[in-house]
């Protein structure tokens, strides 16, 4: 039984009410369709079962690397397709966004994942020799410590204000009187990227007073046990630890695929797979697919991305 | 030194040809390892370098307390003093800790302990050495953390993550290393040193701290340094505790960053040829500066040694 | 006088009260592992793959554990022992063993995620390999190798001149002396230093976070002989998580329910292995010293 399955399963019930329950919206997965591969994931653990494999398969064997927010998507969307294509082989690597695009450009990878545009990390003549490949939106949500109760949104000026350090106790928002710990992912991140440039409009964090956490897991665990303590974390992840911190919406629009396919939420950004110069054969072809319909309208809302357009 | 063998065999001049190839053979083998140095330098040198020839950074600025890596949000400083100051704060207080500790183990193992008590110390330092370190770090996130979060918020531990964590779960990684040097050092000290202080009619404590410590004192020196050369290196048990904050440390209690921790947060998430990883090879290369300065160090105690 | 047996009283308590606060801590430390597992594990969590939704296993993990470290040995096994025969046999007082010395330090005294850049730089990079089992395991090798080598060395240096006197005497070469009177009787330490300096390569975490990769695991298929394709778990070619970075990993980037009892059994069966792996070394050790002198 893969991993991938049984997450996909567990993912895809969770979705199936979280979907429902934000109105449904655009998101085309057929809540039943999610529902029975959940079920044939955890029972049977056919590999990424309910999701339908490419058109057309191309032989050969292809390795990505890049973002660890993207991983579970493509990993997932991989073994797919390769469950339908058993003559190819896509090896899914995690490494961080910059390791995708430093990997694609030496040409040890054939597709690097990122959550940021390769214009932003890259030189330009480095960042020009690489096509994009806009696959997907995530989106991230802010979320406290449990005990901080009566704060169920904040304003971009209030989170403003708690991310640069001008707010520094909870009353000030509506919350207990209580001390805001801050937990920020590395400067690097792409999580942080997003974060500072549509919520903090390219102020900087006081990071001088803040903790910094490596990945989402350890901000997850941070945040969940650190009293008055706040962090970013992306939508999987609160998903998968909703008992453990309490989601906060951003100026009044609370996160979920729904609304975030509406345009309200603004804490999403795309996710890129790049590709050096015109892909071709397998690379080719999975990209492709990743844009195909059971992976726009099947996969990804069930691990709480949103579809591309 | 030349083994007896050696000598005899050299001698035999008849046999030198013959002996020759498994000569280049083995030594082939043993000069791997000057090779992996040589490599090894280069490598980080070069890349540890490139802030400076590449991206044009002054030499000075990397001893600036402001890491301002990220060039989107204003004027960019590679300053590396927090990290340093970090590296070298959370080692020294881990010295501190461990450091009584050891020595004490090692003169109990060396000079006091029965049999059957050496039977059981023994063993379990080299469980000690073994236990790896993410299962310190684990250890320290899931246990020390928290304790220290909500028994001593008293002293100031408001958020637990700190540059005290840091070191315990250090002080106890390096315990072993210290202990088992030490231990060494104990050793070599001749029986007839303590059997003659005795033999005046001295105590066993006294024969200890007039003549077994006094004579290993380079020994625990080196052993000592050892052990901070291990703390300094410390990457991921480290950075699971101490919160990571990228600014100069500021007290026991409060979260504080190394050049370890920094380079496994950011090294994922920036990409080659940009500054803010040529920073990371850079804090590398510091790394090695200062693992090689230790060496040096135990060079100069080895020689003291040597020469007392 | 009264005081002097005091303070000796008084240093000796101290002296044991230490001794019995570290084997404590130590004591305390496995058995919190031990028992925060024993609810929750089972002999199915060592050969099941991981999962997010219900505890899994590690399997996978723990068959890459035991891959690289046994690719890590391939390599650097016959270097150190070949190495420390140099060391022990032939190396006079010249200035090329000073720089080997010299090397065997400083490269002891680099930290993990130093040399796991340096992998980064030459086995992932440079080569152009990517994330593989292969450049962990070189990379493994640069902390294995000088502590083989030592190893090596004492224990061939641990001989007795007489077994060697022996057999010059019998008039065979340096060689034959090395191979048939020195090398069986230094085996089991050799053993013994190979069988210990495995438990550091099977704990090490920083310098493969770099070098083996941080795939998210999948099922193997043993049958799968194919050293080339990356699905196969024989190829040295594809990226590896280990037991130590899977722990790391778990803590960074764990999604699901069951993230704590995954990481402290993971920790629990890492610790249960480095005491086997000493017992092991101990055991072995005596063993082949017993069928030496037997001989």
């Amino acid at each position: 039984m893969t991993s991938s399955a049984k997450r996909l399963g567990a993912l895809a019930l969770a979705a199936t009410a979280f979907v429902a329950a934000c109105g449904g919206g655009t998101a085309a997965t057929s809540p039943s369709a999610a529902g029975s591969s959940a079920a044939a994931g955890a029972s049977t653990g056919a590999a990424a079962s309910g999701v339908a494999g490419p058109s057309a398969c191309v032989d050969g064997s292809i390795t990505t690397s890049g973002s660890t927010a993207l991983q579970p998507l493509v990993d997932a969307a991989g073994k797919a397709y390769t469950a339908a294509c058993p003559k190819s082989t896509i090896s899914v690597q995690g490494g961080g966004s910059g390791t995708g695009l430093t990997q694609v450009l030496q040409g040890a990878v054939q597709i690097g994942e990122s959550d940021v545009t390769a214009e932003s990390k890259l030189k330009p003549d480095e960042a020009s020799q690489l096509v994009d490949h806009v696959i997907v939106r995530q989106g991230w949500v802010m979320v406290v410590n449990n005990d901080v109760t009566g704060v169920t949104s904040l304003t971009t000026q209030q989170a403003t204000g708690i991310w640069t350090g001008t707010i520094t106790n909870w009353k000030a928002v509506g919350g207990p009187d209580q001390a805001i710990v801050l937990i920020l992912r590395p400067a690097s991140s792409g999580t942080r990227a997003t974060f500072k440039s549509v919520v903090l409009k390219g102020a900087n964090e006081a990071s001088g007073q803040a903790l910094t956490e490596d990945s989402n897991g350890a901000v997850t665990t941070a945040v969940g046990t650190t009293p008055g303590s706040t962090s970013v974390i992306g939508f999987a992840y609160y998903q998968a630890n909703k008992d453990k911190v309490t989601a906060v919406g951003l100026d009044g629009v609370q996160g979920s695929v729904a609304t975030m396919l509406d345009g309200t939420y603004k804490l999403q950004a795309f996710g890129h797979m790049y590709s050096k110069g015109q892909p071709d054969g397998l690379t080719k072809s999975f990209l492709d697919y990743m844009m195909s319909d059971p992976i726009q309208k099947t996969l990804i809302p069930s691990l709480f991305y949103a579809p591309a357009q | 030194m030349t083994s007896p063998a050696a000598s005899l065999a050299t001698t035999e001049l008849g046999l030198r040809a013959r002996l020759d190839l498994p000569r280049r053979i083995t030594l082939l083998a043993a000069g791997v390892i000057v090779a992996i140095v040589l490599l090894l330098l280069v490598f980080i040198t070069w890349n540890g370098v490139q802030l400076f020839v590449a991206s044009g950074v002054p030499v000075a600025e990397i001893f600036s307390p402001t890491w301002q890596p990220d060039a989107g949000s204003g004027p960019t400083s590679f300053g590396l003093l927090p990290f340093i100051a970090g590296t070298l704060g959370v080692m020294a207080v881990a010295a501190v800790i461990a450091t009584p500790l050891s020595v004490g183990l090692a003169l109990f193992m060396a000079e006091v302990a029965p049999t059957w008590a050496r039977r059981i110390t023994q063993p379990a330092m080299e469980v000690f050495v073994g236990i790896p370190s993410v299962v310190y770090g684990w250890l320290g996130l899931t246990l020390l953390v928290p304790y220290l979060r909500t028994n001593l918020q008293g002293l100031g531990f408001t958020l637990g993550f700190s540059w005290f964590a840091g070191s315990l779960v250090l002080a106890l990684m390096i315990l072993p290393t210290i202990t088992s040097i030490s231990y060494d050092a104990f050793l070599v000290v001749p029986r007839d040193m303590r059997a003659a202080s005795m033999a005046l009619g001295t105590t066993r404590w006294q024969a200890i701290r007039h003549v077994v410590l006094p004579a290993a004192a380079t020994g625990i020196a080196t052993a000592v340094v050892m052990g901070m050369m291990r703390a300094a290196g410390e990457a991921l048990a480290v950075q699971m505790v101490i919160g990571n904050r990228p600014v100069m440390p500021t007290g026991l209690t409060a979260p504080m960053t190394t050049l370890t921790s920094q380079i496994t947060l950011d090294m994922g998430n920036t990409v080659a040829g940009e500054p803010w990883n040529q920073a990371l090879w850079t804090m590398g290369l510091v790394l090695l500066v200062i693992s090689f300065t230790f060496v040096v160090i135990v060079r100069r105690l080895a020689g003291r040694r040597i020469a007392a | 006088m009264k005081r002097i047996l005091l303070a000796d009283r008084l240093a000796t308590a101290t002296l044991w009260a230490v001794a019995l606060f570290v084997v404590a801590v130590l004591v305390a430390i496995i058995a919190h592992f031990v028992l925060a597992s024993l609810p929750t594990f089972s002999l199915a969590f060592l050969f099941s793959d991981p999962s997010d939704t219900e505890i899994g296993g590690v399997g996978p993990i723990l068959w890459n554990s035991i891959y690289m470290l046994a690719l890590t040995m391939l390599f650097s096994t016959p270097l150190g022992i070949l190495g420390g025969i140099y060391m022990a046999e032939y190396a006079g007082e010249g200035r090329l063993t000073n720089v080997i010395r010299f090397s065997q330090e400083l490269i002891s005294s680099v930290p993990s995620i130093v040399v796991g850049l340096f992998g980064f730089a030459l086995f992932v990079s440079a080569t152009h390999w990517g994330f593989s089992a292969l450049g962990g395991a070189l990379t493994l090798m640069v902390f294995n190798l000088p502590l083989l080598l030592r190893l090596s060395e004492q224990a061939i240096r641990a001989v007795p001149a007489d077994e060697r006197a022996a057999s010059l005497a019998l008039g065979a070469t340096k060689w034959q002396t090395i191979r048939h009177a020195v090398l069986p009787v230094a085996i089991p330490g050799i053993v013994t230093g190979i069988v210990l300096t495995a438990g550091r390569v099977f704990g090490e975490a920083a310098a493969l976070l770099f070098t083996a990769g941080l795939a998210t695991p999948t099922h193997y298929n043993f049958a799968n002989l194919n050293l080339f394709d990356p699905q196969s778990p024989w190829s040295p070619l594809r990226p590896a998580t280990t037991l130590s970075v899977f722990i790391w990993k778990s803590n960074s980037e764990g999604l699901g329910n069951y993230v704590q009892q995954v990481a402290d059994m993971s920790a629990m069966v890492l610790v249960v292995m480095v005491l086997v792996f000493n017992l092991a070394s101990r055991w072995l050790g005596r063993a082949l010293q017993r069928r030496v002198s037997g001989l």
